[in-house]
């Protein structure tokens, strides 16, 4: 548990030093046709970097310090849920400029905005069970 | 060079140090959606409920401390409360049907090669450009 916490600390820390917690970035990245801000690809390489090594130890270790295995090999079915599902966030991450991580880190400073954000997007994840089931009944 | 390259740069790096800290001690994948998502919809149980509401603690409570002690550049949110609820509604949706957002399948999946990873992202940032030139440059509404 104090490991969960402290990577969410530092999760947190680094969204918030990085720039993602700020909407008018992260929209100025996907703005592609007009002022495009290059910062999130900054922010992408440095996540990335780190997170390679890793995987690459992953692989001369038997298992990780404290849990029971390492995570299974990805799947590579590139399914419609992966494409619709990646599109629906895209637009409401372009519309917004917060994705899930920055919108719980600036919850403490996002205002009544911010808080909305975080309901509306946590009642979309607890819809989504549900709403699967009832579109795969008919 | 825009000094916000740097701190993006070393953002970037705390983001996927504290990644490589929850796959090499404890074994998980750093998925924001993921573990907020099976959380509030009640599939995680016991240790691993547990294990995600401490990460979620510290992912709120950390940034939050520093914001409330040495400030914290705005959000910048809109204030358009329709687009904020249905932009929330979409990522929402959208991270739990793909089953992965910004964290998952963009660092953790693109830094192990895994092609749903790679996929994904260049689904939600292409669907992100789109979003972004037809409601900023054709409506105006953002």
């Amino acid at each position: 548990m104090l490991i969960s916490a402290a990577a969410g600390a530092l999760f947190g820390l680094g969204l918030m030093v990085s720039g993602m917690t700020d909407t008018a970035r992260v929209i100025g990245w996907l703005d592609i046709f007009g002022a495009w801000d290059p910062t999130l690809a900054f922010v992408l390489g440095g996540a990335i970097l780190p997170m390679a090594g890793a995987w690459a130890m992953t692989r001369r270790l038997a298992q990780p310090a404290l849990g029971e295995a390492f995570p299974p090999k990805p799947g590579v079915e590139i399914d419609r849920n992966l494409a619709a599902g990646s599109v629906l966030f895209g637009m409401g991450w372009g519309l917004a400029g917060l994705c899930p991580g920055p919108a719980m880190a600036s919850l403490v400073w996002g205002g009544t905005g911010g808080l909305l954000f975080l309901l509306a997007m946590t009642a979309g994840m607890v819809a989504t069970p549900p709403l699967r089931r009832l579109v795969a009944l008919n | 060079m825009d000094p916000s390259y740097l701190t993006g740069l070393l953002g970037g790096l705390m983001i996927g140090t504290a990644a490589a800290v929850l796959l090499l001690i404890n074994g998980r994948i750093m998925g924001a959606s993921g573990i907020l998502g099976t959380v509030v919809d009640g599939s995680s149980k016991g240790a691993d409920r547990r294990e995600k509401l401490a990460f979620i603690a510290g992912l709120i409570g950390a940034p939050g401390l520093v914001a409330l002690i040495f400030g914290a550049n705005p959000t910048n949110l809109t204030p358009n409360i329709a687009v904020i609820i249905i932009a929330g509604l979409l990522v929402g949706i959208g991270t739990r049907i793909a089953n992965g957002c910004t964290s998952g399948h963009g660092v953790c999946g693109i830094s192990r090669l895994s092609l749903r990873g790679i996929v994904a992202t260049m689904f939600y940032l292409l669907a992100g450009a789109i979003t972004v030139v037809v409601f900023r440059h054709l409506l105006g509404v953002i």
